[in-house]
């Protein structure tokens, strides 16, 4: 794998220009699970219930500019960040602020909201191919669309302040069960054009875009024009946009790295062309436990309930996820799509005992290790649920991390760095380079079931502290 | 399995907190967790997980120690009955053994996990499954004869020393079944070394019963021993219990391999250092250690039984893909350079592994240096 990628940068260097690259990552773990959504769109009634929540922006304080009651349209600001007053956090729809919920500290969860049967929308300047870098920022900040564009390293909301060194557009998900954006983004050529020319003006770099070297990708992401395709093939998570950074301009220690995912190029294409606060979002309903899963078309923040209501989910001790199983969060039966997400999965609870369940062959389980069966079956697929499998152990087992992680970094004692607070080791370890999402797997396979993401997640919130 | 549940739910109150045996609650989560596995599910990070624990690869280790244990047992009646001149079925000679063999194996569990259920109350943390394996390797490293309370206080020994003073399982320097033997070996070396020890009454009834090595180091010719390569590698030679068969070795060695417990970098370098340092030694040829062919080498002693089972041990020995290369290969090493050079520690192999512990942490510093240079470099270009 290395090697490979090596070779590539020594080509790339030869050639003094930037050029599209060919990346096969050996490592990784694909989970088979059973309730893949089928490639065709089921309707149904969009549900009035919305919520817009300051938990999915991580690090953010947010400070309301509404109280219950109040009448917001779509693009309305609810709540903006209060380090950054700019960055502004809007109403995904028209109606009335019904809730505002908050937790410990009087911390804010969620805003609210019940839609109007129409919608509304603030109307925002419209924006042509020859705005300047400033318009586009404003005009993204103004109405809300900015926080769809995040930042390696930390994944916190870009610094409208900072210019980036490139941005990056990972045109595929390798997390189990995962949208298919070439199914989601069809026929949509033109507006996803429109969306990367106004990032093209955002960074002084390149704009990537890394489609999926194991299939043949759509011509939504091939035909685009103004950026460099990469073509990425390997196992999860080559689909994930740290890994490809890694791979194609790595993150040292100052760099900062923008990036945003497919639907999110259409919300901006949508502003600057229609001038409204667009976020219309397609969904995949996944997971062993749903009848038929297939895609929905919805809106960022709606709940899920009318999408469970008009599908059979089995059983009624399930968790139901905003994202996937690796990374995603838990919500309720009626909660809400996350800002970012687009893909609610439902897995069935696993709280129940197990007589002798580490000595038992058990067929129906999935293990990385050999030890169980499954890599004997790599095609079966799996309805895993949410038992731990085991309890929490000192690190005893090693090797096992480095093989689900695509990266020349050493996980194991990149996680000791965080775990003693060593700010030196982690920075020289690779910390910037690495987001939780990346070693979600590493979690995943871990035999002495480390929470590894919350590890990687505290680490880098250490160094924010330290270092701003 | 409803018995269990219903006995487990009856006591489990006075173990909770509260009750009157709070204090014992690791104890009993030990037994619970045992039998069932627990019906915890996740609460944060990843909502789905790997379906292996320490439970399950610890069992994997034992499943592959299993072919060393019978064959052991079966030799420790075959050489029994072969120095009394008698002549014995293959169930009479396993039979004889396992009856032999037994009270090491239950005195270890026992006076082992007595300690760990100790610390695991008094720290009033979960019990670690790492004695598991720990227990069972102490015993087939030993001479059959070795008396048993020798036995249990060189297994409190390796525990506490070797282990719960360094935190516990997952934290220790040194591999404990090899501080369990290497503190016998020197605390009691008569019981450990020498020739009349290694057959079950050679002590008493004064026949010899030398190893191979013991041999080579008293300057016999590798030909002119009372044993051909044939044995050598079946294993129907005098040794500790568990390190005579080089082929029950292997099988174990395969089922470690194949289910990823073992790592094959450890085994195939050390396997791979021994050989070179052998057949140097094989030029050089001074005394009748170094001309011993370099494969003969790997298959005497417990060069192979300490590559599978003692240099795998993963809290020990390195804990990078490169590092293991380098500290495999170092291991065969030393031990055919010890084997060689000093005839009092015939068995180099304990003491190599001991050694190369001790240096893992250096080896992988510097391969993690490696990384963080790479690293630099690119920062810098």
């Amino acid at each position: 794998m290395l090697t490979n990628v090596y070779f590539c940068d020594r080509k790339s260097q030869f050639f003094k220009k930037e050029m599209s690259k060919d990346i096969r990552l050996k490592k990784g773990l694909n989970i088979n699970l059973n309730g893949e959504a089928d490639k065709v769109y089921a309707s149904t009634p969009q549900s009035d219930s919305f919520s817009l929540k300051p938990t999915d922006f991580h690090r953010l304080t947010p400070k309301l500019t509404v109280k219950v009651g109040d009448k917001v349209k779509a693009g309305s600001c609810l709540f903006f960040d209060k380090y950054s007053d700019r960055i502004r956090f809007s109403s995904p729809v028209s109606g009335e602020v019904t809730d505002i919920v908050r937790g410990a500290k009087r911390r804010v969860l969620e805003v609210k909201l019940k839609a109007d049967a129409e919608t509304n929308y603030e109307s925002f300047s419209t924006l042509d191919e020859g705005a300047t870098k400033e318009q586009i920022i404003e005009g993204l900040l103004e109405s809300g669309v900015w926080p769809f564009i995040r930042q390696k390293p930390f994944d916190i909301i870009a610094n409208p302040m900072d210019t980036p060194k490139a941005i990056f557009i990972s045109t595929f998900n390798t997390a189990p069960l995962a949208p298919d954006n070439d199914f989601v983004l069809h026929g949509l050529e033109n507006e996803f054009q429109k969306g990367v020319n106004f990032l093209k003006k955002l960074t002084d770099g390149i704009v990537h875009l890394n489609v999926d070297g194991n299939t043949n990708p759509s011509s939504v992401f091939t035909s685009c024009k103004g950026v460099q395709i990469n073509r990425i093939s390997g196992a999860h998570p080559a689909g994930n946009v740290g890994v490809q950074i890694h791979h194609i301009d790595p993150i040292n220690k100052g760099d900062v790295v923008w990036y945003l995912y497919p639907q999110d190029v259409l919300t901006i294409a949508r502003l600057f062309s229609e001038g409204k606060y667009d976020v219309s979002r397609i969904v995949a309903l996944t997971g062993p436990q749903v009848e038929k899963p297939r895609y929905y078309r919805t809106i960022a923040g709606s709940s899920i309930e009318n999408l469970l209501n008009e599908n059979t989910i089995i059983g009624d001790n399930n968790r139901y996820i905003s994202g996937d199983v690796l990374t995603g969060k838990q919500i309720d039966k009626d909660g809400n799509i996350g800002f970012y997400d687009s893909q609610i999965t439902v897995i069935s609870e696993g709280n129940q005992q197990e007589f002798l369940g580490w000595i038992a062959p058990n067929l129906d389980k999935f293990s990385l290790s050999k030890s169980y069966f499954s890599w004997l079956m790599p095609s079966k697929k799996y309805s895993l649920n949410t038992n731990y499998n085991g309890e929490e152990r000192a690190y005893v087992v090693t090797g096992q991390y480095e093989k689900v992680l695509p990266m020349d970094i050493y996980p194991m004692q990149l996680i000791k760095a965080c775990l003693i607070e060593d700010i030196d080791s982690m920075e020289q370890l690779g910390i910037y380079e690495i987001s939780p999402e990346d070693v979600a797997l590493c979690e995943f396979v871990c035999t002495s079931k480390m929470e590894v993401q919350s590890i990687i997640r505290e680490g880098l919130d250490l160094i924010k502290k330290e270092c701003s | 399995m409803k018995l269990f549940k219903n006995l487990l739910g009856s006591v489990k109150p006075h173990f909770e907190k509260g009750g009157k045996l709070e204090k014992l609650y690791p104890a009993y989560d030990a037994f619970e967790t045992f039998l069932f596995v627990p019906d915890h599910t996740t609460h944060k990070g990843s909502h789905v997980r790997d379906a292996i624990d320490l439970k399950r690869t610890m069992f994997m280790v034992i499943i592959a120690l299993i072919p060393c244990l019978l064959f052991g047992m079966w030799n420790v009646g075959y050489q029994y009955h072969l120095a009394i001149g008698e002549t014995a079925t293959m169930m009479e000679n396993f039979i004889f053994g396992f009856w032999k063999f037994l009270p090491l194996i239950i005195v270890s569990y026992a006076v082992g996990l007595a300690v760990e259920f100790a610390f695991a109350i008094y720290r009033g943390h979960s019990v670690n499954e790492g004695y598991l394996v720990t227990g069972l390797l102490i015993p087939l490293t030993m001479p059959i004869d070795v008396p048993l309370w020798m036995l249990a206080i060189s297994v409190i020994f390796a525990v506490v020393i070797g282990k719960e003073v360094f935190g516990g399982t997952g934290m220790n320097i040194l591999n404990p079944a090899l501080t369990a033997r290497a503190f016998l070996f020197f605390a009691y070396p008569i019981y450990m070394s020498g020739d009349k020890v290694w057959v079950h009454n050679a002590m008493v009834d004064g026949y010899s019963g030398s190893t191979i090595l013991g041999e080579l180091a008293a300057s016999a010719n590798w030909q002119s021993l009372s044993f051909n390569p044939l044995d050598m590698m079946i294993g129907t030679i005098p040794g500790s219990v568990g390190e005579t068969s080089f082929i029950a070795i292997m099988i174990g060695a395969l089922i470690l391999i194949a289910s990823g417990i073992g790592s094959w970098r450890i085994i195939l370098s050390t396997f791979v250092g021994g050989f070179v340092m052998a057949s140097l030694f094989n030029m050089w040829g001074a005394n009748e250690l170094m001309s011993t062919p370099a494969e003969i080498h790997l298959i005497i002693g417990s060069f192979a039984f300490g590559a599978v089972f003692m240099a795998t041990d993963p809290v020990t020995g390195s804990q990078t893909n490169k590092g293991k290369y380098i500290y495999g290969f170092l291991i065969g090493v030393f031990a055919i350079l010890i084997r060689v050079f000093n005839p009092a520690y015939p068995e180099g192999m304990m003491l190599a592994i001991l050694l190369m512990n001790i240096f893992a942490p250096l080896v992988d510093h510097y391969v993690i240096q490696g990384n963080i240079k790479r690293r630099l470099k690119r920062a810098n270009a």
